[in-house]
């Protein structure tokens, strides 16, 4: 298994490099220039100095070079004189926006704990609710229950965020007002308080974001699920006199969980993308809405910066994904 | 065997139905048997004959919907299992009643391991400690031929052959040291060479712990072997049962006939389905209301057609279900 991992992570290094360069191309090819945002009052000469500024007059084999030192090397070591008050930066270029002239990576760390509550809290609540649904929805199949659980699954997969989210707002925002229409990022839980105003600011972007992860999980567990009642084994459980409990919750289970594992694993990716839509429609500060208004002000090496970063985080739940089914089914045997 | 003594298991008019779209299959109509301590009785049949689906019944194993027990009683030592609880059914699953299936690849759970799939009716239904059942586990792992028990307890499945497998399934029916143990075509699914070291493994523990067996095959060259009596089911009923010895000598139903002779010569290759018999056992769709093997019946005549023969006494604990009778004359 260690070999496994290991030669997977020295074969994501080729891959991963790939990818970033098929990023920097395309995000390059885009039309639109760096200076759109900017008043055309400001004299041509002036616009000049701050494309040469932001070295955006370079060509894009060169600002790509210089993006990977910076990435791989720049951002780490600054990262790490951060935390030990090293110097191993030596004070070198960080990679900064162009929209806002400062590093991207500082964004990103003061976006990642909002992106980290509200989707983070939405997909761990959505496989909460998917779980025990799909293993009773197949437990007692074509029941009210599971015909019940079908059609809300139907409608999680076929209605989108933007909409169901649109819909709770009016209802819970706008008629009940139980819940604030806008998530406030300035708040920061210090008493009992503001952490009742942190749980109501996020219910409504968790909820709207859970149900969409729900009705997928869910339907994946309830086929896995029915794919293993019927096996041999389940016969053999019962015939060795065990519970209907141990039969389903153990054996049955414990064999439909490895499919659904994985898919949770490689779904979490998934998700950061996912969530950019219900980021903007709720003011969630997170980083999908920063990648919006990246792209929206042509601020390439913020939306190099990004992409490239969800493209590690698919590479690397991809591994996490292949390692967890080596551990949870005993038959596979990677070395 | 003794003769007179009290069966310990006896079957009394089961029936059991199976609710589909197209229609209700009578998959079990009316099987009446009973089973001495210490026999073995085979039972024997084509595929398709309600083997299988009868010995589910008894213990409740078949899926519901759609099978549904309709009718009958199985006395486990005298009491009725299919009117007890639930809860009671599953203490009498595994303890007194040992189930062996076809397919010993797919019959063990993939993700357990061998020793905690054995380990699991000892500590339910004999209540032992873990440290307990695992000695116990290994002990049964010994008693069925499996070299170095204690070391494979923690093997999983696919870490064994399909023939330990078999021993691996056979060693979980015995834990709990049962009344009664059936064999659902255990061998089929195996080699030759393996199908005879299963065999000669189950007459050596037959003897060592005395429980009676269900044996249930397709190949009536096995029963040959072992059995003490044998049945011989067809469209979900018994149309014939006598012990071993007359019922090979003396085979009363055209369809054990022919069963007979389709058995292979030692010598020549064993054949996995009895394919000498023209046309296909049926699939009832209705309670028989004439013989169901009319149609594939050299000897039928047209009572067989207007009535559902009964099972009637030809000789010392030999009966058959069939209107034809070797010798007479029928119309
Ligand atoms: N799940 C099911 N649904 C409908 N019919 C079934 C089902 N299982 C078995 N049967 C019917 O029961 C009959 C007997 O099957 P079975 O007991 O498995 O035969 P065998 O003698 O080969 O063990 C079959 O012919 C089939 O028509
Ligand atoms: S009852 Fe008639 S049809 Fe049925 S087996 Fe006997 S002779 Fe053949
Ligand atoms: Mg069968």
């Amino acid at each position: 298994m260690l070999t496994f991992t290991l030669r997977r992570l020295l074969l994501a290094i080729p891959t991963l490099l790939f990818i970033s360069l098929v990023i920097f191309l395309l995000v390059d090819l885009a039309p639109g220039s760096p200076m759109s945002e900017i008043p055309l009052t400001v004299p041509p000469e002036v616009r000049q100095k701050m494309i040469e500024a932001m070295g955006a007059d370079q060509p894009v084999l060169v600002r790509y070079v210089l993006w990977l030192r910076q990435f791989f090397w720049v951002e780490p070591a600054t990262l790490i004189d951060g935390w030990f008050g090293t110097s191993l930066a030596g004070g070198e270029q960080r990679i900064l926006s162009w929209q806002t002239r400062s590093p991207v990576f500082t964004m990103i760390g003061q976006r990642i704990p909002q992106t980290i509550t509200v989707v983070g809290t939405a997909y761990l609540l959505g496989v909460m609710i998917a779980l025990p649904i799909g293993i009773y929805s197949a437990y007692r199949q074509y029941s009210l229950f599971d015909q019940a659980g079908t059609l809300f699954a139907m409608i999680g997969f076929s209605v989108p965020t933007f909409f169901t989210g649109t819909l709770l707002i009016i209802v819970f925002s706008v008629w009940l007002g139980w819940f604030p229409t806008k998530y406030d990022t300035t708040l920061s839980v210090t008493d009992w308080n503001s952490f009742v105003q942190q749980i109501r600011q996020m219910a409504l972007p968790v909820l709207t974001l859970a149900l969409a992860n729900a009705a997928a999980i869910s339907r994946y567990m309830r086929s896995s699920m029915l794919d293993n009642m019927g096996q041999d084994y389940v016969r053999t459980a019962r015939a060795k006199g065990m519970s209907e409990r141990t039969v389903v919750l153990k054996h049955v289970l414990r064999n439909s969980l490895i499919p659904v594992v994985t898919v949770i694993a490689l779904g979490i990716p998934a998700i950061f993308g996912g969530a950019i839509i219900t980021e903007n429609l709720f003011g969630v500060n997170g980083i999908g809405a920063a990648l919006i208004l990246a792209i929206h002000a042509n601020d390439l090496p913020t939306v190099q910066t990004l992409a490239f970063i969800f493209a590690v985080l698919i590479v690397v739940f991809n591994l996490i994904a292949d390692i967890l089914y080596g551990l949870l089914d005993p038959r596979i045997r990677y070395d | 065997m003794p003769d007179g003594a009290e069966p310990v298991l006896d079957v009394r008019g089961l029936k059991t139905v199976f609710r589909t779209r197209e229609g209700n299959v009578h998959a079990v109509n009316s099987v009446s048997f009973h089973l001495r301590p210490g026999e073995l009785l085979g039972v024997v049949g084509e595929s398709g004959s309600g083997k299988s689906v009868t010995m589910m019944s008894l213990i409740g194993l078949l899926p519901s919907p759609p099978a549904e027990v309709q009718a009958g009683q199985v006395l486990l030592d005298g009491r009725d299992i299919l009117q007890v609880s639930s809860t009671q059914l599953q203490s009498i699953r595994g303890a007194r009643i040992g189930f062996i299936f076809q397919d010993p690849m797919t019959s063990l759970n993939p993700v357990f391991t061998v020793g905690s799939q054995i380990m699991e009716p000892l500590r339910k239904h004999m209540g032992l400690t873990k440290a307990q059942a695992q000695v116990r586990a290994a002990e049964l792992l010994d008693l069925v031929g499996i070299p170095d028990a204690k070391k494979r307890l923690s093997g999983y499945p696919h870490q064994f052959s399909g023939g330990m497998r078999q021993r691996v399934m056979i060693a979980i029916a015995l834990a709990c040291d049962p009344r009664v143990l059936i064999a659902d075509e255990p061998t089929t699914a195996l080699d030759v060479t393996i199908q005879a070291q299963i065999l000669e493994l189950v007459r050596e523990l037959r003897q060592k712990l005395g429980m009676a067996i269900i044996w249930i095959t397709h190949d009536l060259g096995v029963i040959a072997g072992i059995a003490d009596r044998v049945m011989v089911m067809y469209a979900g009923q018994v149309v014939e049962q006598a012990p071993v010895k007359e019922l090979f000598t003396r085979p009363q139903h055209p369809y054990t006939r022919a069963l007979l002779k389709t058995i292979p010569h030692l010598a020549g290759p064993r054949s996995d389905r009895l394919q000498v018999i023209e046309g296909q056992p049926p699939i009832m769709m209705a309670a028989p209301a004439a013989c169901a093997f009319a149609p594939r019946c050299a000897h039928a005549f047209d009572r067989c057609l207007r009535e559902n023969p009964q099972r009637r006494p030809v000789g010392q604990g030999h009966d058959v279900a069939c209107h034809w009778e070797a010798g007479a004359a029928h119309a």
